[in-house]
């Protein structure tokens, strides 16, 4: 980088210019000066009256032409070729010495002479990015803001499905992190270095977390359970005489019993107690439920409800239960969307085939009993 | 979450070793320990393990890594099938950000991160 930027041509002698390190400046402007003997200001000649810019207990850089006024205070204009000094810390940090300090101060430099509309070129404060950006900028006006890109982002490791680590760092220069999945490990993270055991780098899904989750599943019932219920009485009451209330209601109860328990199987129980229930697809493990709630429910009614009754019922809380524990594979960390699509290619013709069913036997149920 | 498999043989990871120059981001990004660092090479040692984030193959540096990611939700691949996947995106996109302030996918941070990926 170095090598390709022009022989410093004039003499100015600036013997005091090869600072080591630049002060960690605020906000205040950074100015590219450093410590020194206060008596000689920039160069060997003590007799030159001092830049009304200089800092006590700071020594301008070699690379600072001057200073430009602008609205947010003046900012060092730099030169865009390398001058002795540069040339001389380029050397030494190539052979290591000093190399890890070799830095310049952040924030807001200028070649040329940038107005707001200029571009503004974002480099790291590490001088030989610095020296390389400058230097390839000869004749062009444009702000310069250097960043510390010593500064670390920890980013949460979940947010690596959006984010590039290796773009941020080339794109601002900040060097990413990634903390561990949550942010109760961060401590604990920080204080072994940055860095995370295996168990943070995994997510959980506790029973807790899990339990934590029902409620929205529920909330989400809302509405199809509004045009269910109706639906369910209507089909209870179908009969013989075309419609009867009272089977409507004596009926319609055991089935509105039965939607409660495949609610209750699929978006509660299943959740719930999701890795101690057979089978991995969470289809089979809401119909295994409703198969189980089904036959309970069967037992209680066991002397008002006829077999195919019984059976449409089993067949309708396993057809429900199914589809909303497969539903809840959105609220778990571990479902992959080729998996749950596979698993959705079967389980929803097989859930519909049940509900028709299930619908069937029910209303003809009602047709043959009267 | 070994506790939790879901179905074996259909992740859509792919990798190629042979690419690999060993920096681990993909052992630190996975949320579910699908690589392992070994002699300076990144091992699939979970192939079924993984969930399809795409956090591995977005942070590999030499593409050794390729995988479809995707949100592992029912009710979005519905809402893909009936109004294309492009639709869906957008549709999911104001959803998922509502879910997000509801508080609904916050144990399961990697969808949440997926619903972010979402939006982008």
């Amino acid at each position: 980088m170095a090598s390709s930027c022009p022989e410093e041509k004039d003499n100015q002698p600036s013997p005091a210019c090869s600072c080591q390190e630049a002060p960690a400046a605020g906000l205040k402007p950074d100015f590219p000066v450093l410590s020194g003997d206060t008596a000689v200001c920039c160069g060997g000649q003590p007799a030159e009256p001092c830049s009304p810019y200089e800092k006590p207990g700071l020594r301008l850089w070699g690379f600072v032409e001057d200073f430009m006024d602008t609205p947010a205070g003046p900012v060092p204009r730099v030169r865009t070729h390398l001058i002795r000094a540069d040339r001389l810390g380029t050397v030494f940090a190539r052979v290591g010495i000093g190399r890890d300090s070799y830095r310049i101060a952040p924030g807001l430099h200028s070649v040329g002479a940038p107005d707001s509309e200029s571009p503004v070129m974002v480099t790291a404060n590490y001088k030989l990015s610095f020296d390389a950006l400058r230097c390839s900028l000869s004749g062009i006006s444009a702000w310069i803001l250097v960043v510390d890109t010593h500064r670390r982002l920890i980013l949460p490791q979940l947010s690596a499905t959006g984010v590039v680590a290796r773009q941020v760092k080339t794109m601002c220069g900040f060097e990413v992190v990634w903390g561990p999945v949550h942010a109760r490990h961060l401590k604990a993270f920080l204080d072994g270095g940055m860095k995370a055991t295996p168990a943070m780098r995994k997510v959980t899904f506790s029973f807790r977390e899990r339990v934590e989750l029902i409620p929205v599943e529920l909330n989400h019932m809302g509405k199809p359970t509004l045009y269910l219920l109706p639906a369910l009485f209507l089909l209870s009451g179908l009969g013989q005489g075309f419609f009867s209330v009272s089977a409507a209601v004596s009926r319609g109860v055991s089935a509105l019993l039965a939607y409660l328990l495949a609610v209750a199987t699929g978006a509660v129980i299943a959740p719930a107690l999701l890795p101690w229930l057979p089978g991995r697809a969470f289809a089979l493990k809401g119909a295994g439920l409703g198969a189980a709630a089904g036959a309970l429910l069967s037992a209680l009614f066991a002397g008002q409800l006829a077999r195919s009754e019984m059976l449409a019922l089993t067949l309708f809380i396993m057809a429900v239960s199914s589809y909303l524990a497969m539903n809840f594979t959105g609220s778990t960390p571990f479902t992959s969307p080729t998996g749950v699509e596979k698993e959705m290619r079967k389980a929803i013709p097989a859930q519909a085939a049940g509900a028709l069913t299930a619908v069937i036997l029910w209303v003809s149920t009602g047709f043959m009993g009267g | 979450m070994d506790n939790f498999r879901y179905l074996p043989g259909v992740s859509t990871l792919e990798y190629e070793e042979n690419l690999c120059v060993g920096c681990g981001s993909c052992e630190i990004v996975c949320p579910h320990g699908v690589f392992t660092m070994n002699a300076k090479k990144a091992r699939l040692v979970d192939k079924d393990g993984c969930m399809e984030c795409g956090a591995c193959a977005l942070n590999c540096p030499t593409a050794a890594i390729r995988v479809t990611p995707g949100v592992g939700c029912a009710a979005y691949i519905i809402s893909g099938w009936i109004h294309g996947k492009e639709n869906a995106r957008r549709i999911w996109a104001a959803r998922c950000r509502l879910w997000m302030d509801t508080g609904y996918t916050r144990p399961s941070c990697t969808s949440r991160a997926k619903c972010s990926k979402l939006r982008s």
